[in-house]
């Protein structure tokens, strides 16, 4: 399977299951475009007068498609049924907790998934012995996999800082004659960030996620306090001294856009100019009947605000101040292997996020739904709580019928099965918005990456070297 | 090749061979939180 799109003045040919990209001229892209349906005669009367070229033009573009499919570049079989298969027989073992430390939240941000902290239940802190106790189940149950997650999310983290710092204390003491590796994230809010929170997590945490949605008067519609002030003039300056004094380590200010600023590119901007240089930007996954629901006459505008983020960060690139944008990263030579592209998130079986009490959810977003609950930390999994993990291992980019025919299956992996879950009622689904929005990202990503090769960033066959 | 330009990429055929090691970061576990992508995870295989 092969996706063939233009962007700006590049033809760009992605070949789906060996992951090759390539950068053609017209007459190839016409000809890549027309040679699985297409004989040589049909093709030269075609692209000859189009293009003003010759039947030796058209045959040297033939023999070097021809010498690329032998290469295994181009027209690549999938190969990878098998794979997919046997994935669903695996026997999974952790790797990644997501902590809820805290069910309550010091904002009222009215789009939450969360429910302002709550997860639709209690709010709660997390106790340490709580958080020991996960940390160990975690280990428990982790099997060989030496790098583990822990992602302290909440409601807001930093609400409960002290135990978090006492989980992490606990976790560092253990980890080494475990033999694990285990990485810390946090995601918070910012409004209780302190030069102890930024001590220890630029010490402890190997990444930090802060939340801001970009410009002031777009942060501050929903990200409010309790009494419903806006709370960007008070995380700004946190977060620029949180980041400043992160020196190289990881971070992403993270923004969520919804149906009020489809001009999201502007925040992203905004953030840019903040002089923070990594940067997410989700879309809101909220119900149909929230006035912040994107909308399916938002879509094209979205899809616009791609292209032009893309060529945001071409311009600000060439110019020495470019930043990195979450959705648009992409290494091409040494990222996911093909596993990692057909399992996809581990949501309930590698994954699992744990409430403050110790209940056990397939991942933070499906917190609160007691049909998805798979035990606790105390007692392991039960039996419902083991058939739903089972459902949850049936599902990747193979399984699911709206994947079949997508060329972008190995880049999403099947996409996110809390919003197939919240959109059709079933994981096995697929989040078509989502999906569209994703293939769009895709494309403008490599563009972005396309636009700065060098020349090892050009394949050079055996026979041409 | 003068029409095709072919990029350096990662194949996927081979990491079938040789991947699956499992070491890499959940990707919900960095910045998403609420959707799935894993073409921008990357490998951490020891080689």
């Amino acid at each position: 399977m092969i996706h063939c799109y233009k962007f700006d003045d590049k033809n760009i040919v992605l070949d789906v299951y060996s992951g090759s990209i390539h950068i053609v001229d017209d007459v190839a892209f016409k000809i890549i475009q027309m040679y699985e349906d297409s004989t040589r005669e049909q093709i030269i009367d075609e692209v000859c007068p189009e293009f003003g070229v010759t039947e030796q033009d058209v045959d040297e573009c033939l023999k070097d498609i021809e010498d690329l499919k032998a290469a295994g570049k181009l027209f690549a079989p999938d190969r990878y049924e098998g794979i997919a298969y046997d994935l669903k027989k695996r026997k999974w073992t952790l790797k990644a907790l997501c902590l809820h430390v805290a069910h309550t939240c010091n904002l009222n941000c009215s789009y939450c998934f969360a429910a302002q902290g709550k997860f639709h239940g209690q709010r709660g802190l997390m106790s340490f012995e709580t958080g020991k106790r996960a940390v160990d189940f975690l280990i428990e149950n982790s099997g060989a996999h030496k790098n583990l997650d822990i992602d302290f999310f909440g409601g807001e983290p930093l609400m409960n800082w002290e135990v978090v710092k006492q989980i992490v204390e606990y976790a560092r003491g253990i980890e080494k004659d475990a033999g694990k590796n285990i990485r810390f994230t946090l995601t918070t809010n910012g409004v209780n960030i302190n030069d102890d929170v930024i001590d220890f997590c630029n010490k402890e945490m190997h990444n930090v996620v802060l939340s801001l949605d970009g410009r002031k008067e777009v942060n501050d519609h929903f990200r409010v306090d309790m009494k419903g002030n806006g709370s960007y003039d008070v995380i700004v300056p946190k977060f620029k001294k949180f980041v400043e004094k992160r020196g190289n380590k990881s971070y992403y200010m993270r923004g969520t856009y919804t149906h009020f600023n489809t001009d999201f590119v502007n925040d992203i901007k905004h953030m840019a100019d903040l002089g923070f240089k990594e940067l997410s930007m989700e879309p809101v996954v909220t119900s149909p009947d929230s006035p912040s629901f994107l909308t399916e006459e938002d879509m094209p505008v979205l899809m616009q605000q791609y292209e032009d983020l893309a060529h945001e960060m071409i311009k600000r690139n060439r110019e020495g101040n470019g930043f990195t944008f979450y959705h648009y990263m992409l290494d091409l030579t040494c990222g996911p292997c093909i596993y990692k592209r057909i399992s996809g998130c581990g949501a309930g079986t590698e994954y699992i996020a744990v409430t403050q009490w110790g209940d056990i959810y397939p991942c933070h977003q499906f917190v609160g739904d007691e049909r998805m609950k798979l035990g606790d930390i105390y007692n392991g999994f039960t039996d419902h709580g083991k058939d739903v993990s089972y459902e949850f291992a049936q599902v990747n980019c193979y399984t699911r019928e709206g994947c079949k025919d997508c060329w972008a299956k190995l880049y999403c992996s099947g996409g996110c099965a809390a919003n197939a879950y919240h959109s059709g009622g079933s994981i096995t689904d697929i989040y078509d918005y989502g999906c569209r929005l994703f293939r769009k990202r895709i494309e403008c990503a490599l563009a972005v990456r396309l636009s700065d090769l060098k020349d090892e960033d050009i394949y050079v066959s055996d026979s041409d070297a | 090749m003068s029409r095709i330009v072919t990029i350096n990429t990662r194949d996927l055929e081979k990491s079938a061979k040789e991947g699956g090691c499992g070491e890499c970061q959940t990707s919900c576990q960095s910045a998403c939180k609420t959707s799935c992508g894993v073409a921008n995870q990357a490998c951490e295989k020891e080689s």
